[in-house]
This record gives C-alpha cells, structure tokens and sequence, in this order.
C-alpha cells in the first residue's frame, strides 16, 4: 500500500495537477467534471452518464465505506450498484481512504478500481481544480502515470456515447398477468430506475436506444437518462416524436427530459459545468413546492424553444435553467434530474407515482 | 411574512451552564438580526450580560431579568408584543414558553408563537406523547416506558432488561439521565430524575450504536433541507455534547445517508415544525436498522455546529421562515445569489471535539456517559481526518499537541480506559497503539467504528516514521508534507525529532518552520462556500489547510486589516465575556475604516460567525498557525488584550517575530505576568501585595509560613492529582496537599502565598493609553477575598467601600497603569482591609467583568481601548461610576447538578460556568434578579441551616434571625442549633450523616422536605466525603438550592426577606 505512482492531470488549457495513483495504473483521457456529492461513489462510477468522462470529487474523504457486493439480484440488475460495470474513465479525489470501514463492503475501491482497469487519483487540490472548472467550463484533460509516454486529448462529447452504454438488445423484467407494461428506451439506464417502476407494479421492456418500439404493445413509455450529447440521439428523437402523435403517457428522466423535448421541437445547449451534485434545488412552475435534487448533466433544454404544445414544469432554484417540461393537453412530462436518486436524496421519488397512475 | 407583527419577544437562555451555553448568544443574535432586517421591534430578556445579544443595538429593548414565566409574563404585560419567538434560547426558553402556553398567558395577551407550534414542541419534549407520534408513521423509536414513580421505574428495567437508561423528560442536556447495569443503580439515578421531572422514562439501552444527527429546516409550505448530517465519533452511550462530532457523516454509505435524511424528513413534516431541528438516530453498526433518539423542536448546540460547519446560518432562517417565509423566497447568504432552498455541500471536513474542564473539580467523577459534562468545544475544519482531529485536541487547549507528541499519560489499566471513556480517551487510544494493541482489539473495547480508529492509526504511523530521524534536514520533504497533510505541527515534528531536549523547543519549532518553508510546505487558504465551488462565493469564511495546492483568496498586502485573536474553546474562566469583547474590538476596527479579521475556532460564538468581520480565520491559535495567518495578511497589526489568556501568552513570541502588538507592549505584558517581576515593580513602587514566595522544599516552606501564618495558598508547578490550587489552613493540610496531590521539588517548584481572610475583594477595570487611565470602573465583591473572582457576586458600582479605598486603589492604577505603559483594557484586582490596600494580580487585557461594567455604566470600555490601540484620539467620558443612581450585580451560574460527585463549594480554583448581570435600584433588588436569575427559587417553608465557623455564624446571625421573622421553620445542625438557641432564634436540631440519631438532615432533604440549604464550610479544606459534603451534595442531586457562602447567602436572604418580588420594577435596560 501507499507506494503509489505519480501522475499528472493535464488539462486542454495547460493547468497541471500533480498526484498518486491508487487505482488501476495507465494514462487516460476524457471530459474533466466535478461532482459535488459527498457519498455514493459506487453509486456515482456505475452511473453510464459519466461514461468518457474524469469524475473530480469535491468531497476530499473518498473510499471510506469500500465497495458492496457486485453481485445481481435475480432479475438481473445489480444488487447496491448502477449498472454492472465502472463507466467514467478516471476518479479524482483528494484524500483517498486506503482503509475502508463497512458491514456491507466486500473490497477497497482501489481495488475495485483496478480490477475493471479504470485510473484513481488522490492528492489532488479537487477544489481548486473545481474552481478552475467552474470559471473556465467543462474541459478535455488527461491523466499521465509517471514514465508513460503522452497521450492526446479526447472529447467525448464528438462520440455518440448513448451507443456505447445502451442495451445491445431488449431486455424485459417483472412480465406478469394483467400488470402494465412500460417501455424504457435504455440512453445509459440506471439500475435504480428500473427498479423504481418495477417497485410499483408494473413490466418493464427496457429497449435499445435506437429500437423502433412501435411494434410493441405497451402502456407508458420511459426515456432514460444517459450520458453525452443528446444531439446525438436523432434516431430515438424521431421515435419519441411518433409516440408523441398518441396518448400513452410518457415520462423522461435527465437525457429522457433533453430527448423528449428535442422531439417536441426545443432546443439542447451545452452548460457551462453542468449539474452533478446531490444538492440542486427545484421549483415545480407555478407552486411553492422545492426539492431537493441529484443530479448529473451537462446539457439542458432551452425553454425559450419550447413548442407551444409544451411547457416548463420544474426550474432550477440557483441558476433558472430548465429542470423539466411537460405537455399542456397530453399525459407527457419528464424531470432533467434524478427522482430515482442512487446516488442522491430521494424526495422527488412520487413522479415514479404520477407516472405510474397514468397508466 | 405575517405583516401583523410588528413587535417581537424572544427569549435568551440566561447564564450559560453546562448543556446550555454560548451557542444560544449566536442563535439569538441570529433571529434578532432576521427580524431587525424586517423592521420588527425586538424585545429581548436574557439575564446574561456578557452576551453579545444583549449588547446595545442588537435587541432593542433588553431586559435582564430571569427567564422564568413569572417575570416574562411581566414583560409582556408592560411591551404588549404580537410574537414570541422559543426556539433560540435553548431548553430554557423552550420550556418557559410551554408554561405560558399551557397557563393561557400567550392567549390572554394575544401573543402569536412565531415558528414552530407550542403543541409541535410538546409533542418532542414529551416521550410518550412522542414516540406515539412517530409510531403513527412507522418511524422506530427507542422504546421507552414513562414512569411516575420509582417501583415502576424498577418493574420497566426489569421488563425491559438490563442496561437500561434512564432519562427525566423536559429536561436540558441529558439533566438526570444515566445508565444503569443493575437494579441498585437504577434506584440511584432514578431517584435524581424523579428530583427534576415528575415523570422519568426507562428504556433499552443501545450501547455501541452509531450516533447520528441531522439538522432539518421546514417552511410554512411544506418545502424541507438537510443542513448538515453528524456522526459522532463515539459510538451511542456518550452524550452527544460530550462525543467528539465529525461533519458530514464519514462512516455512511448513501443509502444509508439518505434513508435516515428521508426519515428525517418525513419526521419534521409530522410533527409540524416551522424552523430548524435537530434528529438524532441511533444507527446500527451491523445493518440499516436505526431508532431515533430524540427531536429537538428548536436551534440547539448541533445547529450551533452545523451552522458553522457548513455555513448555513440555520438561526437567521429559522427566525425568518417563522416569520411566514418560504425558503424559496430568502437567498443563501453566502453565495448571495442562490437560493436558501438547497443543502450544502461540503468540500471539507470539520470535527468537534469538547472542553471538560473536570480538573477544576474536588471529586468530580470523569467518566463521560449520557448526561453531559463538558464547559465548551472547538471546531477544526480541514480536508482530511487526521489535520482536523490534530488540529481540534491542540484547539481544546489542555496542554496536548495533537493526537501524538504528547506528554506520557499515566493510565494503569488501557483497557479499563478504553471501555470506561472519560475526558482523556482520544489518548488513551494513542497509549494503546504505542503499546501494540490491534485497531480490532480497540474496537472491541471502544466500539469506535474502525474507520476512525484506522485514520488515528495513520496519524501514529507517521509519528514512528518522523522519529526514526534524528536530523530535521535528513526527513524527506515527502514525509514532512504527509505529516503536515495530516495535521502535525511543527511543535510535533520537533518533539519527534528531538524528542525530550524540551530546553530548545521554541528554537526547534522555528528550525521546522523555517526548514519546511524553504522546502515550500505551506498551508494554503480556503473558504467555506457551502456549495463545494460549484458557484463563485465572495465569501470571508476561511480556514487553512495542507490539504491543498491553491489559496482562494488574493492578498491585497495594504496594511489596512487589522488582526483580532479570539478566546477560544469556553472554559471556566474564559467564556462569552471574551466573545462579547472580541465582537466589539471587530465593531469599533470596522467603524473606524480598517479591515477587521477575527481568529477564533469556537463554534459557540458571534465573533466566528463570519458576518461579524470582513475575514473570519476558523483555524488554530497557536504561535504556528497564528504566524502563518499573520505571514499572509500582512496586517496593521494585532490585538490580543480582547482575547482572554490564550493570545495573551503569545504576546512575547510574537513580539520576537517583530509582529505589530496594537496596545500595551508585549514587554509590559511580560512583566505584569511574571510573578516575579511584577513583583519587584511593585516593591519599586511602594505597592503592597500578599507575601508570597516560589520555593522547591519543605524546611523552605516551613520557614517562610513560619513568617507569615497560616492560612496559606499553594500553587504548585506540577500537579498529581485534583486542583491546581489550595488553600492549607495548618500544617497537617499542608503536608497532606504537598505530599499526596503535588510534588515539590527543584524542577516543580511551589509558590505559597499569605492568605488573607476577612478582606474585602475589589476590581479595577480600566482603559489607559500610553500609561495614563482614560476610564475606569471599581466593583466589589459580595463575597469575601477566597471565593474566586470568577466565582464571586460582583457589585458595580461598589456600595460599601471607604471613599479612602476607593481613593487609594484610583493612585495605585494609576501608577501600575503609568509604570506598565498600559495602552488599552487592563484590570487589577485588590484586597482591602479597613483601608489597607494589597495588589492580588494585574492583567493587561480586558477581564471577566468588562461587558457587566460597561453595560451597567453604559460606556463601551472595549471600544474606547480598540481606539487607544489603533491610535485614534479618545477624550475621557463625561460620566463616572459614582453617578450612577442604580446597582448592577454580576451573579455566577454554577453546574454542579451536571458534575456528579463533585464537591459544590467555592474556594479559590473558579468553578461557575457563568453568570447573569441584573439591575436595579438598590443592592437587595438587584440580587434578587440575579440570584433567581441564577435558578434559585425563594424558599416556601423550610430551611436547614449550618453555618460553618465562629465567625460565619455570627455572620449570618442577622439573616437566620430575618428568616425566623418571616415565618421560615429552621432546622439546624449541632453547633448552629446551639448558636440560633443561644442567640434567641427558634429552629429545630437535626442531625449529620456521621451521627446516628433522628431526625437526619439527609432523610429531610430526601423527602424533599427542605427548600433551601445553607451549608457553609468551616475553612477552605476539601474534606472529601464529610457531613458537609454530603449534605451540599444531596442538595445539588435534589435539586434543592444550596448556597455556601456566609456573605451571599445572608445577601441573599435579606433580599427575599425585605423585597417582595411582585413589586421588582420590570424596567429594560435603557430605562436605567
């Protein structure tokens, strides 16, 4: 232990940060972002929406609950994780717990980490690499081990990352006499969400990201969360557009909100930094109802190109950005954060509700 | 926002006592903040003077009278307000209002209750009715049977099984809660509950569990936040005041944080709170299986922390959301531009640790349990484990450096120590990994989660690394920064490499410091944004780390910022007083166009909360910490006479680092507090003090009492065991305290001064500037000279002094003040006899009683020094003390009820944990306020009386005789039943515990049978376990009120016997 290589985090504007590695050791490159939760890291590194990207943490105590069991429960999806793998290519922290402490824990998250072959740094200034984040945006950066020859940047964004995390084929879960049964167009699906409907009763037939789900029999249907550039998902948009010619209640959750306003016609743009944290609060339009949030994005739905069909339902209490749409007449309607939360706060869990009623 | 209320009243919660203290004047300050912002006129009553609260400006109208219902209806009978806000005062405020809620005086005056509902707060505050309110949510919680009597307490223990814990409803802090393994202490502790509340709960005991809190708010519309969740670092069964706390939880997974924050929640949302409070959960180590412990329907010591941990400022938006706010209408005002609806996030972490000052104690039991023993507590912040729990055992400022490096603990029996915690465990855990123990088997014994006790290991590790050198230069620079990154000073380093050459450890801490600086280690300088970065924040809140690469702050490097030291962790003996002056040195510094920063690490005050400066330094008072700060600032200078004791220590190492001392120079500090040099300047100025001389044997001592009688005082250098300080009446004493409890020898030497009885005490407390007195105020001690000035009832302006004295203490300030150069706050106190005057000690700084004379005379002497010291022209007020047409008495809270075991009598080691200031128009009124602001009650019938030596009972003659006349039955022990039967005064004998024959005064006591002791010592000799003991005791235990001392109590009695309360003038402070 604690005989660590160097390593450097490069970023696409020169700065240089210095630290060791504790996880798998190899040079990587990807779209730095910060998270400003301070747990829920197994949570956070099985999310598919980070996938291509470097995680910086900004809580500096990190790996001091290990790592649960990997193992799936008998339908499928992970027991205590968000998928069956590691998704982001690196995590930055700055005070690694080498120890970890937990009933739950079956091994370190160093080890994990080098186990899926996925880079951990620690002893990184995380909140002034934030800072830097924050003033400048979002950047390209790598991450080079001591004696490894460069390597260039990557944009993650350029790469159609919803293809590289959805299902390669349909999966269905909880079929059952008389339930209700709901398509999920998998973008980068947490585990969380499925179990969130299926908790409620009903079938789910999670589906590929570009699957014509036309020819299926369903009730509702679900768009998932997922990561990069939703402009890259004009496929899904064109299929979301014709279910949005019928009835069926449809519900979007974070790329699911982006999706399914793009196919009401509005417009996506990129932020500066993004929202990844467990403390964004919200205020449904129209009421003095707030929540509190997980979230992890970084585009968001411009309301001024909402159609005249569609309508803001949640706003972003800090910056006045677009939390969620929904349709005026129609049972349409989706959140840009996470009411399924793992990781996060679990208050806006009832839109699974209000979803499910509309069945 | 309620537009009706246009006028406010809240409720302080008076002197500060163990379970209740400075975080009530910062919860306070904060609501009275919200509604000024609002243009609501604010009433305020809290008895304690020294607050920051009752400071003019903050309250508009202040009353200093008892936080009791009596005297609060009074207060709204005469200023009619349309609100009342509970929630800042702690328990205090809490539970008065719930009486004037249930005896219909808030209806009868049409007082809304701002905030939570009173029948929300009943609901938490009684067990039954709410753990009947979480069952109906399916929410655990511990379950627990309420009793009335102690047969049933018995027959729930039983049911229930053993360890139980017991615990009285409604009261504060754990007051009369403790657990019990067996059935005899059951009976034990059940008792003393039954004795504070008439209903006492019996539950399981959890031993062992996780401790967690979360800090919830809730809005009238519903809208909920998690501030800040806790974790304790003692595992269940230690009070949460005595655990140390980290923020945020380190040990949860998020599953578990948000399972308990949900909980939370939805517990809020039950029992309707409006405002903030606190969830405690016992959590298991082994599942997710929890119970909440308890709801606090109010700002607490917790929301205290979390408000400084995270910057959220929970007393502000409790008051305005009380106010019929949403959270969405009110901004994060850190950020300024966010919105209050958010949680924060923390890129830090902090860790509070408590101050127990059980050393102050005779007797005191120092194992820690579920009732709460500490005076005060620090906060570290940093951003690992190990710098901030470093960090936090240097701030707690007993003499430890940090979890390691420090002096040999002798401990016979670790594991003993581990499983038992008392105040030292934290090094006990140190000894044991010295001594091989396994983090498991520490575990075991602890119940510590491993986690913590991994990250302690990593501190110990590295000690051993640094100490396998010899030579500072040879330690890696990797090894050297790894062990500043997990918060090692450079006073540890030091001691690590050169061990014990203790001669040279202010040259080798330079030697580190300069070392590492060539090599660039150096902490960096961060700020608490609450929201992790993730926004710009203009904020002020800073602290320093090594954690880190980056400042976040620039240096304008103008001199134009000028550096107030703080006080500190409270302790007895420096409390909110120093708070209250620190606050205004900040005040006057910005007024006066300067940039005031303030360094202090107590998260019970106003002066760290970061509105009150233009740069708040949440960090260490350390020679190292407080140069580092000062290197980076660049500032005019420095102010350290506003701080109490800690930054006055520092005042000649500073000095010799060429930092600028606003003030009295750190040379006339220097000899004003070494004993032997103030001596001489006093010998050169034909000043008298007591004889006193530093001596290193016995035939040394002998000779030199032989010259000046007993009584003596002995201070010795070095202590085994007990207090520091005795008094020794005759020889045998002297032997006894020299050879059990001290060690006199060459390396500890012993200073034996002439005790003087039978004198009058006198405080001078003044401003000067280059020498010469600018403002002064007298005061006098109720008491005689041997009762602690801290201790003391304090009258101002004196009433009973010659005009010769106080003529004679005036000439000889003047010429300490002229020979010392004092420029600044200073204070002297004497002893005087007829009129013979002596010097006791001089402090060049601002003392205890600045805020009560300041108050009391209406001239802010800290302002007019803060202007002497930043050198601005100051003319002498107009006023002087002897124009005063009132009295203000300075009255101490003591917290003996909290320190079982321990002997409640006043010597000369200070044992008050606070006090309260009253005001009226002669002495007797005066203390009356004060005494019943103090929580004495006046007596209904009957009181037992044993009134010391000869000279005290002809003391107290006049009193009994008062108390005869008025009705009052009397009983008496032998010699005062002798005394009272001599001198004509009805009262009926009874008996010691050592004698065998009834009536006995402890059964009285007991069967509750006596409203009022008088039990006064016959000399100033501890005699453990005697007959007086044990009566004091029973009568703390029983909450009977005890008074110990010839001179108050006969004040005291006089005053009840010759005022009738029902016609004490209800007049605010401005009306004097």
């Amino acid at each position: 232990m604690q005989h660590e290589k160097n390593v450097t985090l490069i970023l696409d504007d020169g700065s240089r940060f210095q630290g060791k590695s504790f996880g798998y050791d190899k040079s990587v490159a990807g779209e730095v972002v910060f998270n400003t939760a301070m747990m829920g890291y197994p949570e956070s590194l099985t999310d598919p929406s980070y996938v291509g990207q470097i995680m910086v943490l900004t809580y500096p105590l990190v790996g001091n609950y290990g790592v649960p069991s990997r193992e799936e429960a008998p339908n499928g999806l992970s027991r205590f994780m968000e998928s069956d793998r590691i998704h982001p290519e690196a995590i930055v922290v700055s005070d690694y717990s080498y120890e970890y402490s937990h009933w739950n824990a079956q091994c370190s998250l160093a080890e994990w980490l080098k186990e899926e072959k996925v880079v951990g740094v620690t002893g990184i200034d995380t909140r002034a690499l934030t800072k830097l984040l924050r003033e400048k945006g979002s950047m390209k950066g790598k991450i080079i081990l001591e004696g490894d020859e460069d390597i260039p940047f990557v944009d993650p964004n350029l790469e159609n990352l919803v293809a590289r995390v959805s299902c390669p084929e349909v999966i269905t879960y909880g079929e059952g006499e008389g339930k209700k049964r709901v398509v999920l167009i998998d973008c980068g699906v947490k585990d969380n969400i499925i179990r969130c409907l299926l908790n409620r009763g009903v079938a789910v037939i999670r589906v590929p990201w570009d699957y014509d789900f036309s020819t299926i029999d369903y009730d509702g249907l679900f768009i998932s969360n997922g990561p990069g550039d939703p402009n890259m998902c004009e496929t899904t948009v064109s299929h979301i557009r014709k279910a949005l010619e019928g009835t069926k209640p449809i519900c979007g959750i974070c790329m699911g909100n982006q999706l399914l306003a793009k196919a009401g016609g509005a417009k996506i743009f990129k932020l500066k930094y993004g929202h990844r944290s467990h403390n964004q609060p919200v205020r449904q339009i129209g009421t003095n109802r707030c929540f509190i949030t997980s979230q992890n994005h970084g585009f968001a739905v411009d309301n001024g190109t909402l159609g005249a069909d569609w309508e803001p339902l949640f706003v972003n209490m800090n910056d006045g950005t677009n939390e969620g749409i929904r349709h005026r007449s129609k049972p349409f309607f989706s959140a840009q954060f996470h009411p399924e939360a793992c990781s996060g706060p679990v208050d806006t869990e009832f839109l699974f509700d209000d979803f499910v009623k509309l069945l | 926002m309620k537009e009706e209320i246009k006028k406010a009243l809240i409720l302080g919660s008076g002197a500060l006592k163990i379970g209740e203290a400075g975080e009530f004047d910062y919860s306070g300050s904060q609501a009275l903040k919200a509604l000024k912002e609002e243009g609501i006129e604010t009433v305020l009553i809290n008895p304690n003077i020294a607050t920051v609260q009752t400071s003019e400006g903050v309250a508009d109208h202040i009353y200093f009278l008892p936080v009791t219902p009596f005297f609060v209806e009074k207060v709204i009978e005469k200023e009619r307000p349309q609100g009342i806000l509970l929630a800042f005062g702690g328990q205090t405020a809490l539970n008065c209002g719930v009486a004037l809620y249930k005896s219909g005086i808030l209806e009868k005056y049409g007082v809304q209750v701002l905030g939570t509902p009173v029948q929300a707060i009943i609901d938490t505050e009684d067990r039954e009715l709410f753990v009947k309110k979480l069952d109906e949510i399916d929410v655990k919680t511990i379950k627990s049977e309420a009793v009335e009597d102690i047969d049933a307490a018995r027959r729930a223990a039983a049911e229930l099984g053993y360890p139980v814990i017991i615990r009285a409803a409604y009261a504060l802090g754990g007051l009369g809660s403790g657990f019990c393994d067996n059935e005899e202490e059951l009976t034990r502790l059940a008792e003393k509950a039954f004795s504070f509340s008439p209903q006492v709960l019996v539950e399981k005991s959890l031993k062992g569990w996780k401790e967690i809190e979360y800090e919830v708010v809730r809005d009238s519309y519903d809208n909920c936040i998690t501030v800040c969740n806790m974790e304790n670092f003692d595992p269940l069964g230690i009070h949460t005041g005595e655990s140390i706390v980290i923020a945020p939880s380190q040990t949860l997974t998020n599953s578990e944080y948000h399972k308990l924050r949900a909980l939370s929640i939805k517990i809020i949302r039950h029992i309707g709170i409006v405002g903030e409070c606190n969830v405690q959960y016992a959590f298991d180590p082994q599942s997710e299986d929890y119970r909440v412990i308890e709801v606090n329907a109010r700002l607490s010591r917790s929301s205290a922390l979390a408000s400084k941990a995270t910057g959220y400022p929970l007393a502000f938006v409790a008051a305005k959301l009380g106010l019929g706010y949403g959270l969405f209408e009110l901004k994060n005002s850190v950020t300024k531009t966010t919105s209050a609806f958010f949680e924060p996030a923390l890129d830090y972490v902090v860790c509070k640790i408590p101050r127990w000052d059980l050393g102050k104690f005779h007797g005191v039991d120092h194992e820690l349990g579920s009732s709460m023993k500490s005076v005060g507590e620090v906060m570290a912040i940093g951003r690992t484990f190990e710098e901030v729990i470093q960090k936090g055992l240097r701030m707690i400022g007993q003499g430890m450096h940090g979890f390691v490096e420090n002096k040999d603990l002798n401990i016979p029996d670790i594991d003993t120590a581990l499983k038992a915690p008392t105040d030292k465990r934290i090094f006990v855990i140190a000894k044991a990994l010295n001594n091989g123990y396994s983090i498991d088997k520490i575990h075991e014994l602890t119940k510590i989660d491993k986690w913590f006790l991994q990250k302690l290991n990593n501190i110990y590790r590295t000690s051993g690394e640094l100490e396998s050198y010899s030579c500072l230069e040879t330690v890696p620079p990797t090894l050297l920064r790894k062990a500043k990154i997990q918060g090692f000073s450079d006073f540890q380093i030091a001691r690590a490499i050169w061990h014990d050459d203790t001669e040279h450890i202010e040259q080798n801490i330079l030697k580190v410091r300069d070392w590492r600086k060539t090599l660039g280690i150096v902490p960096v300088v961060k700020q608490i944004d609450t929201l992790a970065a993730e926004y710009p924040a203009q904020t002020n809140y800073l602290y320093l780390t090594y954690g880190g690469t980056t400042h976040d702050v620039h240096y304008l490097g103008d001199h134009r910022s000028i550096v107030v030291l703080g006080s500190g962790a409270y302790r007895i003996g420096s409390s909110v007083e120093f708070d209250w002056c620190g606050v205004q040195a900040l005040n006057t510094i910005r007024k006066e166009g300067w940039r005031s920063v303030m360094i202090n690490y107590n998260p019970e005050t106003v002066s760290t909360d970061y509105d009150m400066c233009d740069r708040l330094y949440f960090d260490e008072l350390t020679f190292e910490r407080v140069m580092d700060i000062l290197e980076l600032e660049n500032p005019h200078g420095v102010i350290l006479s506003t701080g109490g004791q800690i930054p006055n220590n520092l005042a000649m190492r500073l000095d010799e680092q060429n930092v600028n001392i606003l003030g009295t120079s750190a040379k006339s500090i220097d000899n004003a507090e070494d004993r032997e040099k103030f001596s001489a300047m006093l010998d050169r100025i034909h000043v008298d003090q007591p004889r006193w001389r530093e001596l290193t044997n016995m035939d040394d001592i002998n000779e030199f009492i032989a010259e000046v009688g007993f009584p003596v005082l002995v201070r010795p250098s070095y202590v085994l065991s007990g207090a520091a300080m005795n008094v020794c009446s005759n020889q045998d004493e002297l032997e006894r305290f020299l050879k059990l409890a001290a060690n006199v020898s060459k390396k500890h030497p012993v200073v034996v001064s002439q005790f003087i009885q039978h004198a009058k005490e006198v405080e001078m407390d003044a401003v000067a500037k280059n020498g010469e007195i600018i403002a002064y105020a007298i005061s006098e001690h109720i008491e005689f000279a041997g009762v602690h000035s801290g201790d003391a009832t304090i009258q101002f302006p004196p009433q009973k002094l010659y005009v010769e004295t106080v003529r004679r203490i005036k000439r000889i300030s003047r010429e300490i003040a002229r020979e010392l150069k004092i420029s600044g706050p200073f204070n002297i106190q004497y002893l005087a006899r007829e009129n013979d005057i002596k010097v006791i000690e001089c402090n060049l700084r601002a003392s205890r009683s600045f805020p009560f004379v300041s108050k009391v005379l209406k001239i802010n002497l800290i302002e007019l020094a803060t202007k002497v010291m930043l050198g601005l022209p100051v003319s002498r007020p107009e006023k002087n003390l002897f124009d005063l047409d009132y009295v203000g008495i300075k009255a101490s809270q003591f917290s003996f009820n909290r320190l079982q075991k321990a002997d409640p009598v006043l010597g000369v080691d200070m044992s008050s944990t606070g006090e309260v200031g009253c005001i009226d128009a002669d002495t007797s009124s005066a203390i009356l306020k004060a005494m019943l602001s103090v929580g004495l009650n006046i007596p209904k019938k009957n009181i037992l009386l044993s009134t010391g030596d000869t000279k005290q009972k002809a003391d107290m003659l006049s009193a009994a005789k008062l108390l005869a006349d008025h009705g009052y039955t009397l009983y008496a022990t032998g010699g005062t039943y002798k005394n009272l039967q001599e001198n004509g005064i009805p009262c009926e004998l009874v008996y010691w515990p050592s004698e065998e024959k009834q009536p006995q005064a402890l059964d009285m006591l007991h069967a509750h049978e006596i409203d009022m002791v008088v039990n006064i010592p016959k000399n100033l000799t501890v005699g453990e376990l005697s007959n007086g003991y044990k009566i004091r005791r029973a009568a703390i235990d029983l909450n009977i009120p005890l008074l110990t001392n010839s001179r108050l109590a006969s004040a005291f009695i006089k005053a009840f016997c010759t005022i009738d309360v029902e016609q004490l003038p209800i007049k605010s402070w401005e009306e004097y």
